[in-house]
């Protein structure tokens, strides 16, 4: 049961910094920090074995009828994720209390962070797929209003709209593709699903899908050029989300289906390895070339995310290890890259190459922890980076189909990762010479020292890169308990060491660090090579021609199933009336038993007076007398109601139809007196043939429902359990309030959006040219 | 646009027995003929003779509240008379009764359907304001420049 508190934990704080976020100030921040500290301790109560097993895995009933339960399972895999999410979301909670100037929706930035923890940790955890999605939602949205959080500038709402929208898309993608691969396995619980591994087509098509969603979440190649984009969020939200946590949502879910469908699905592992060596070589390419820090890290996630796909999408044990290890080592160092880009950003007010020159001797703490981190990512011994590195290459050189080219790959990654850690370690701390600087660089002596509390979160995980290179036991238990929950057993008896002594790897690493100190001298033929390379297609084009030509083609529909003309609403309405339940009624037409002409002679004379004031009404051309003689058949059907014997009926028609009236008064005083004649000249025919058809529809269909269900059983038991069950004596109210209140919630449901819908329409200003028209 | 003295007097008098006789459908509804919807309909049908005498500033001098809120009040009442349902019963909208025994008054019983029925009400009304305040707010604005152009006083 811990699990659902933890999750209810931040679900209560968020709600506490919605509620009281404007008292707090920024310490609103240091509030939801409760939330993944608890999950913390959780998690170290864990690993020293003082949660019992049943601790990990709970099931609580959500919809039993659509086979909906929050089914939590918290393995390796899951607590390596776990880890993350807690870890570095409680640095980042802390860094943006320094972060931040004082301002008044803090409280809802903190809400929304927490509610991305929580539902992180739902995601993570989750053995249903379809809360699995409920979750992966949850991160789409709260992202969109964290990217979106300074939502004056129009480029920031832009750039949360496109992540929403790119990630929404692949979220439906992905939901269609849970279903589907649910369907064939014939279960939803995801550890079902995956021990079951159907291949048949809809499985397939459903992997397919699936695939697609975790490529838009984890901005793979096609899809990468949201995050670029989502680089407008505050830094706090671009090092939590958009490198450490909820771009590895797609990685999540590949990583969990790899073992089980790539061996068995012949395209898996083609299509989702190579999508990750596109990822990883088109995002280092990009890298190089991007001026501002934050996109060139932006573009540095895009790679190294394509450089986990790589190795998770074969599904081996071995490259699955890998690709955990580089999770945790990725999430350390980026993380610490997008913080000290943070505080460079926060403390020069800019974070363009061009701009920046002489910050490393201003905050000398920073600058440690930016060039060890870049170490890091480059992949220089002995820190963490480095061990992920080798154990990628050693385990790309024991596959045996395409391995070759794997390693190709990951070694030009390489050269590309370490090229552009080099452009951001200079671009960001070196003292530059001027020309390569702009006219508006900053001058170092002006820039503010970092107060000690803002740079301490990227020291601390900064020491975690160091520690975890140095002494490697408690980053390869957690590794190895992740691969072994994803891959198996096999996989979690692989170690990681610091050391392989010489061989291919090394070598390999080496290269590496020198063929990206080459590639970034030689920033001249990058940038001609680059003014190449950027004339070529672009996703990114295709998305904005895609979103214009959406919502062009919506206003070409709308213009055409909305002239404008209510006539012509009129007619489509009853004359849809007339073909569909009219066509239906012909077949069951017949004179019922027992009809009977009239009662009573004051019957035919009120029928008579109602049939001579709608004959009238439609005959005559001045409005107001059409309007009076349509309330003489209103008050006239309300005589008949009476003579029949039913008063409600009776009282309510005529209060309507006195209603009605006043109604009509209002608007007839800015209408012109009489009607206009019709310019077309069929119109008066087509509109006297519609109204007696659905004057003759309305007639045969009262008889023929008269004649159906005569035997009276619903009358004779709503008057039997009128007063019994209903406690009233009067059923017709009985049957509103009672017996029938949940049709009577949605009527009065229906006129209270009427009732807006009116206000709002007519307070709506006229456009112009109307209202010259009516003058 | 005054209004004369004779008719300010009579309009007061049919508005306030209208709105009594709206109060007496709401409650004798459940046993005879009336209801909430009814009742709602008399009350909406005395603000309409409201706003003939005297325009929206004598409807908003009348009922000096935003028709949304009658509106939302309405549907909340409706919606919380079922949740109501759901905890006492195990339905929602289910129908809760109670008969409380007052010493000298007598017997009186209620049931959950007569809230039920003032949310109703609330909302009827809250239609109608919606439409005199809008329909009619409309209508003032159109009066006014014709009113000038041919120079007529309307009444």
């Amino acid at each position: 049961m811990i699990l659902v508190w933890i999750l209810v934990l931040h679900g209560l704080l968020a709600l506490a910094a919605g509620l009281f976020g404007r008292r707090l100030g920024r310490n609103v921040l240091l509030l939801t920090a409760i939330a993944p500290l608890a999950t913390v301790v959780v998690l170290v109560a864990r690993a020293l074995g003082l949660l019992g097993g049943d601790a990990v895995a709970v099931s609580v009933a959500w919809v039993p009828g659509m086979d909906l339960s929050l089914d939590l399972i918290l393995d390796g895999f899951g607590v390596l994720f776990w880890w993350l999410i807690a870890g570095i979301g409680l640095l980042v909670m802390l860094y943006a209390t320094r972060y931040f100037a004082r301002r008044d929706d803090l409280g809802q930035f903190a809400a929304m962070l927490t509610l991305f923890a929580g539902a992180m940790l739902l995601l993570t955890s989750a053995d249903n797929v379809l809360v699995l999605f409920v979750a992966w939602e949850l991160t789409s949205i709260t992202s969109y209003l964290l990217i979106g959080f300074d939502d004056r500038r129009s480029e920031v709402r832009a750039s949360a709209l496109q992540a929403l929208l790119v990630t929404a898309a692949g979220g439906l993608a992905l939901l269609g593709g849970l279903l589907l691969v649910a369907q064939a396995a014939g279960t939803t619980s995801l550890s079902g699903i995956l021990s079951a591994a159907p291949t048949d087509i809809v499985a397939q098509v459903g992997l397919g899908l699936v695939v697609l969603g975790a490529a838009t979440k984890s901005a793979q190649a096609p899809f990468h050029f949201w995050l670029p984009g989502a680089m407008a969020a505050p830094t706090p939200v671009s090092a939590y989300l958009h490198s450490a946590t909820m771009v590895k949502a797609g990685i999540y879910v590949l990583a969990r289906f790899g073992p089980a469908f790539g061996p068995e699905v012949g395209w898996w592992a083609p299509v989702v390895v190579a999508m990750g060596a596109v990822s990883m070589l088109l995002g280092g390419w990009r890298a190089l070339r991007a001026t501002d820090l934050k996109a060139l890290l932006a573009y540095g996630t895009v790679s190294q995310l394509g450089f986990i796909v790589l190795l998770i999408g074969h599904g081996n044990p071995e490259l699955v290890h890998a690709g955990a290890t580089l999770l945790l080592a990725h999430a350390l160092f980026k993380a610490t890259l997008f913080l000290t880009v943070g505080v460079v950003d926060h403390q020069a007010h800019t974070r363009d190459i061009r701009r920046l020159t002489g910050i490393a001797a201003r905050m000398p703490t920073t600058a440690v922890a930016m060039v060890v981190a870049a170490a890091s990512m480059a992949g220089v011994i002995p820190l963490f980076g480095f061990i992920a590195k080798e154990a990628a290459l050693e385990s790309s050189l024991h596959v045996a189909f395409g391995g070759p080219a794997m390693t190709t790959v990951i070694v030009v990654g390489s050269i590309l990762t370490t090229a552009y850690s080099l452009r951001l370690v200079w671009g960001a701390l070196a003292t530059k010479p001027a020309d390569d600087l702009d006219a508006a660089a900053v001058v170092p002596s002006e820039v503010a020292r970092p107060a000690r509390s803002f740079e301490a979160p990227a020291v601390v995980l900064t020491g975690l890169t160091v520690l975890f290179g140095l002494w490697v036991a408690p980053a390869d238990e957690l590794v190895a308990a992740a691969a072994g929950a994803l891959a198996g057993p096999e996989a979690s008896e692989i170690y990681l060491r610091l050391w392989h002594g010489f061989g291919l790897p090394l070598a390999l690493s080496a290269v590496a660090l020198g063929g990206g100190w080459l590639v970034w001298r030689s920033d001249r033929l990058v940038a001609r090579l680059g003014a190449v390379t950027s004339r070529m297609p672009d996703m990114e084009h295709g998305y904005r021609e895609g979103l214009r030509g959406l919502l062009s083609g919506a206003d070409r529909v709308t213009a055409f199933v909305q002239p404008g003309s209510l006539p012509l609403y009129g007619a489509v309405v009853l004359a849809t009336v007339l073909v569909l339940p009219g066509t239906a009624l012909v077949g069951a037409l017949a004179v019922p038993d027992g009809l009977v002409f009239a009662d009573s002679l004051l019957q035919v004379a009120i029928a008579a007076i109602v049939m001579g004031a709608a004959i009238g009404a439609a005959w005559v051309r001045r409005r107001l007398s059409a309007i009076l003689l349509l309330g003489a058949v209103g008050y006239g059907m309300a005589v008949l109601f009476v003579v029949q014997g039913a008063p409600d009926l009776a009282l309510t028609q005529l209060l309507v139809e006195t209603l009605a009236l006043g109604m009509f008064v209002l608007v007839l005083r800015h209408l012109p007196e009489r009607f206009e004649a019709n310019p077309w000249r069929y119109g008066r025919p087509l509109r006297a043939a519609v109204s007696i058809g659905i004057g003759l529809f309305v007639g045969a269909f009262t008889l023929v429902a008269s004649s159906a269900g005569r035997d009276g059983t619903a009358a004779a038991e709503f008057l039997a359990r009128s007063q019994p069950d209903g406690g009233g004596a009067n059923v017709v109210n009985v049957i509103l309030t009672d017996f029938r209140a949940l049709d009577t919630f949605g009527e009065v449901t229906v006129l209270v959006v009427a009732a807006i819908g009116i206000s709002l329409m007519v307070r709506t200003p006229v456009r112009s040219e109307d209202e010259e028209a009516d003058r | 646009m005054r209004p004369s003295l004779i008719l300010d007097v009579v309009l007061d008098l049919v508005f306030r027995t209208a709105l009594l006789f709206s109060l007496f459908l709401l409650f004798a509804g459940h046993n005879a003929p009336g209801g909430g919807f009814v009742s709602g309909l008399v009350a909406g049908t005395a603000l309409v003779l409201r706003y003939v005498a005297g325009g929206v500033q004598e409807v908003d001098r009348v009922v000096p509240v935003h028709e949304q809120v009658l509106l939302g009040v309405g549907l909340l009442l409706v919606f919380l008379t079922g949740v109501f349902g759901w905890v006492v019963g195990d339905a929602f909208l289910y129908g809760a009764k109670a008969t409380v025994e007052i010493p000298v008054l007598g017997t009186l019983s209620a049931t959950s359907a007569l809230v039920f029925d003032i949310g109703v009400d609330l909302v009827v009304i809250g239609l109608v304001l919606s439409l005199l305040r809008s329909l009619g707010a409309a209508a003032d604005r159109f009066e006014e420049p014709s009113a000038d152009h041919d120079g007529e006083v309307l009444s």
